[in-house]
């Protein structure tokens, strides 16, 4: 089963223990066609609590590498992490 | 057992050794030696006049006709091309461009690895004239990228990546690598001026290249202050978008000596793979898949890292230049970005990298780099670089990558 399917399911299961910590991440200032209308965005892998890694969008303020997020929800099955409020 | 160890070429005589991951190198008893006996290649740009068949038969042809040998010659055709399909509209492309070549009646198959779609392509061939299938194969990578928008090509490299994870996530290859380089930064203290170098050299070089897609030198002011991509990467991190073709003409190197030229010798390759999946790798500030066919080649081939020469090492991004080289073996882990800072990789250095320009500045027509590769390293091992040429050349080592590392191909050549 791939990291994202895994990642899929233990969100599913326990969205409280979806938080994370920022292994790496980018800023993307020149994108394909599907995601041209959103630059500039962020992107980062994530280091899950629950185990494995994922790679998501950041939303809100920009995330450095070492940083606590937790999970925000799924627009287009894509998974969407903020720093916590 | 020695005996016959004995009796083999002493480049495939290495014993069975570990080497690491599981990898184990078979000893290569049965396999011929293999030579390279012509290579072609077309200039690399942007051709808006040509199109993917006319520069691919253009290399083929002129690797032929290097070493005076007819198409009707040729055992089998192998094809490295990654998306001629989404590129150009075009599918079932080995026999579409052999028959235009005049080769028919033989197997012609294309081979699709990203990045390293000929570099595969090439070690599917040596592998079979190793074996003893065929005594001719003509190896010919192609990629015409030109004819799409920059947002359309940028869609269809992304498909090298994980469509279902990190793609759809909003990933490109430059984020990928720029996520690579970021961590790199933040384990070994890589600087931007480390990239910025790699950007530099390659531009250097690439002045020096009449096949090169950019010959304009730029200044490491001019690369630290790039139109961002994906941060920390600027445009001048990242590789050209190509048309472009290679093609090198491979026999038994036993029967070599009746071509023209001077016939190059492949004494160490591997491919291997990985996941596609960025976030799959353990730690994305090394490429495995890289040091393990680095590792069985070099085995094969009876050398260490300090026996080679020169190399072309895959600078799809300029991050990537610095952890090959790390990989390879060439710098200590992590000290990647002051080996390059420091000219140890110029033309004139101990160990020069990417003397073509690489893929930053001779250009990177995806499909057809790493056949370009090994053209470049084979002038370079003849002597017959010209302006580029470095001045020790008995060894050359070439690295292909393909995507975010899923794929590598190395190959060892020597002069024969």
């Amino acid at each position: 089963m791939s990291a994202i399917l895994l990642a899929e399911r233990a969100l599913a299961e326990t969205p409280r223990s979806a938080g994370g910590t920022v292994y790496t991440d980018t800023v993307i200032f020149s994108a394909t066609e599907a995601f041209a209308q959103d630059v500039p965005y962020q992107i980062a892998i994530v280091d899950l609590d629950a185990g494995g890694r994922l790679t998501v969008r950041i939303d809100g303020d920009n995330v450095v590498i070492g940083d606590r997020v937790e999970f925000l929800d799924f627009r287009d099955g894509i998974p969407f992490y903020r720093k916590p409020r | 057992m020695l005996e016959r160890m004995l009796n083999v070429p002493p480049a495939f005589g290495w014993p069975a050794k570990d080497c690491g991951a599981g990898a184990r190198v078979r000893i290569l008893l049965g396999m011929r030696p293999v030579a390279v006996i012509g290579i072609g290649k077309t200039k690399f740009g942007a051709f808006l006049d040509r199109d993917l068949r006319s520069l691919a038969v253009e290399a083929g042809q002129k690797a032929l006709q290097a070493a005076g040998v007819e198409p009707s010659r040729v055992e089998a055709f192998y094809l490295g091309n990654f998306a001629g399909p989404e590129f150009v509209s075009q599918n079932h492309l080995a026999p579409y461009v052999a028959g235009a070549m005049g080769i028919v009646g033989v197997p012609a198959t294309r081979f699709e690895a990203a990045c390293a779609s000929s570099g595969s392509a090439f070690f599917h061939a040596v592998s079979a004239v190793g074996a003893g299938l065929y005594d001719m194969a003509l190896v010919t990578g192609v990629e015409k990228m030109t004819s799409q928008p920059t947002s359309r090509v940028a869609g269809i490299l992304a498909g090298a990546g994980d469509c279902a994870g990190e793609v759809k996530a909003g990933a490109t290859f430059p984020a990928l690598f720029a996520m690579i380089a970021r961590r790199h930064m933040h384990q070994y203290g890589t600087q931007r001026e480390h990239l910025a170098a790699v950007a530099v050299k390659n531009h250097a070089n690439g002045v020096l290249n009449e096949y090169a897609h950019m010959r304009k030198a730029i200044t490491l002011e001019q690369a630290m202050s790039g139109k961002p991509i994906a941060d920390p990467l600027t445009v001048y991190d990242c590789s050209l978008v190509s048309d472009g073709a290679a093609a090198v003409l491979i026999a038994p190197l036993e029967a070599a000596r009746e071509f023209g030229g001077k016939p190059v010798r492949i004494v160490g390759l591997a491919q291997t793979s990985d996941h596609v999946a960025l976030d799959r790798k353990p730690d994305i500030t090394t490429f495995d898949a890289v040091k393990r066919a680095g590792e069985k080649a070099y085995a094969m081939a009876g050398i260490g890292p300090a026996h080679v020469d020169l190399a072309e090492l895959h600078d799809c991004f300029t991050i990537a230049e610095i952890i090959a080289t790390e990989d390879l073996g060439f710098a200590d882990k992590g000290n990647g970005g002051p080996f390059a800072a420091s000219g140890c990789t110029a033309i004139g250095g101990w160990k020069p990298v990417n003397a073509s320009g690489g893929l930053k500045a001779k250009g990177h027509p995806v499909g057809a780099t790493g056949v370009a590769q090994i053209c470049d390293v084979v002038e370079q091992l003849r002597g017959e670089a010209g302006a580029r040429q470095v001045a020790k050349h008995a060894i050359g080592l070439a690295q292909n990558l393909g995507g975010s590392g899923a794929t590598a191909v190395v190959t060892i050549l020597a002069a024969a």
